[in-house]
């Protein structure tokens, strides 16, 4: 099995496994239903690439497997709306693609892996304003660590991790990385 | 990406890749939304610099830079201070005191965007210089091959006119034999430039040789303004010799596509027939061009000044 996305850098810790990532899918998945269930249809799953797409589709898998209702996945690519384009340069861009129907008047559920400064996620409010008018917009995240820059707080957290500003938080998913974890790296890395 | 677009031929495969890539992505993000509209560009300024004149090459940057939210500036050298008699490097310099980010020329004589490249601290974009080139319509025309085919690899593409006097046909030919396409060129022989081979495409002398088995047709418009008549007899023996019917593109394969940078001279270069037919992609390609040039605006200029 270990994929290269398995095998840490020195100073890794692996703090979430295969088994606790799936777990925690079903959790956010049931509290989705939940959550839900009295907002009534019209419930999309909108993931932010790269992670937050494959992250979506399996918690509308869950829902589905767990008799909630039939949740339309899409894609969200925020990098257009960061504030820090200028600063960063330009990067290659991931796809957007809206769920069937249309995010106006439905109840968006934002899905990232790791929620952070915030930023992404006001970038990616920016980036709903112009694609429809939703009733309401909540947000789903696998891993909330800490260090807000912006008040933005996430509706379904799968696992809080305490880090230091330094530290980087690291998701690997099967889809786009071979294996699912979640690692802590101590070394200063790339955001 | 470096800062300029000024010929296809200074991109390698990797940079055409991401340029259509990112337009296929911005085309994506764009499709079917309430607000045709993206922030990258915001508080920038692109001038379009057109010493000649264009409908959908200039249309299709001003919506690029506009869809991507830059501030447009639209310069045409009738009605301007050039016919004062103002030179190309003063008329930028001024453009560019007034703090334009971008400039996206267009000019009569080849080396016009490289010349500007030199005096400006923005990104310059050429739009077709004299008889070197247009990267852009090649960009577009290999994204709208590659949104009917799938890949350039390998596919025959024959490009049939005024070769040598052609940007679009230079460009065309950088680009889509780096792509990978095996690329095919024909014209009378006062149109075909010696030692064409050298780009790696393979001269013909007759329209059947050309399209004996191609996937691909691009017809270039013969260019009336800038030919006295000189390279053939007539217009009327050009268009039975090298015009496109439905009779020669049955000599393609049976799904050939067929493309024109426009505008079209119904009946001389292609028949009415064709150029309204099914094979036809001429409209899909003023669509993607916006697209593509949002893409090229957006990697030179989206990022930190350079």
């Amino acid at each position: 099995m270990p994929s290269a996305a398995l095998t840490p850098d020195d100073g890794a810790t692996s703090v979430l496994d295969a088994h606790d990532v799936g777990r925690i899918v079903d959790r956010m998945a049931h509290q989705i239903i939940e959550r839900t269930a009295k907002a009534g249809p019209g419930v999309v799953l909108l993931g932010v690439p790269t992670r937050g797409v494959p992250l979506a589709r399996r918690l509308a898998a869950r829902i589905a497997a767990f008799d909630g209702p039939a949740v339309p996945v899409g894609s969200l690519d925020t990098t257009l709306y960061r504030d820090d384009l200028r600063l960063r340069g330009v990067r290659p861009l991931g796809e957007t693609v809206e769920p069937p129907g249309g995010i106006t008047d439905r109840l968006v559920i934002l899905v990232d892996d790791v929620l952070f400064s915030g930023r992404t996620i006001r970038a990616a409010l920016d980036a709903i304003r112009d694609l429809g008018r939703p009733r309401a917009v909540q947000l789903a995240v696998l891993v909330d660590r800490g260090h807000r820059q912006l008040p933005i707080r996430a509706d379904y957290v799968g696992k809080n991790l305490p880090t230091s500003v330094e530290q980087t938080v690291r998701v690997v998913l099967a889809e786009t990385d071979g294996a699912d974890a979640v690692f802590i790296d101590d070394k200063v890395g790339a955001l | 990406m470096t800062r300029h677009l000024l010929s296809a031929g200074d991109l390698d495969r990797a940079g055409a890749v991401e340029i259509l890539d990112t337009a296929e992505r911005l085309d994506h993000a764009l499709a079917g939304r309430e607000v045709k509209k993206l922030p990258p560009l915001r508080g920038r300024t692109v001038v379009n610099l057109f010493y000649e004149d264009s409908t959908r090459t200039r249309t299709s940057f001003e919506l690029a830079a506009k869809r991507l939210s830059a501030d447009v500036v639209n310069f045409s050298a009738k009605g301007s201070s050039v016919s004062k008699g103002e030179s190309l490097k003063d008329t930028a310099l001024t453009l560019e005191a007034m703090g334009a980010d971008a400039v996206v020329i267009r000019h009569s004589y080849s080396g016009a965007a490289h010349r500007l490249a030199e005096w400006v601290h923005g990104s310059v974009i050429n739009a077709g210089d004299g008889t070197h080139e247009h990267p852009t319509q090649a960009l577009l025309d290999a994204f709208t091959l590659r949104q009917s085919l799938g890949t350039l690899e390998n596919r025959v593409i024959a490009i049939v006119g005024d070769i040598a006097h052609s940007r679009v046909a230079r460009s065309d030919i950088h680009c889509f034999t780096k792509l990978g396409a095996e690329v095919r060129v024909a014209g009378p022989p006062t149109m075909m430039p010696a030692g064409i081979e050298a780009l790696g495409v393979k001269p013909c002398f007759s329209l059947e040789q050309a399209l004996a088995g191609a996937d691909v047709i691009i017809m270039l418009r013969i260019q009336q303004e800038r030919l006295d008549g000189a390279l053939f007899p007539s217009v009327r023996e050009y268009s039975r010799t090298f015009g496109l019917t439905q009779r020669t593109l049955g000599l393609a394969k049976p799904d050939a596509i067929v493309l024109h940078p426009g505008p079209i001279n119904r009946g001389v270069e292609i028949a009415s027939d064709v150029a309204d037919a099914e094979p036809s992609r001429i409209l899909d390609q003023v669509t993607n061009g916006v697209a593509v040039r949002m893409a090229v605006l957006y990697l030179l200029t989206g990022g930190d000044k350079a």
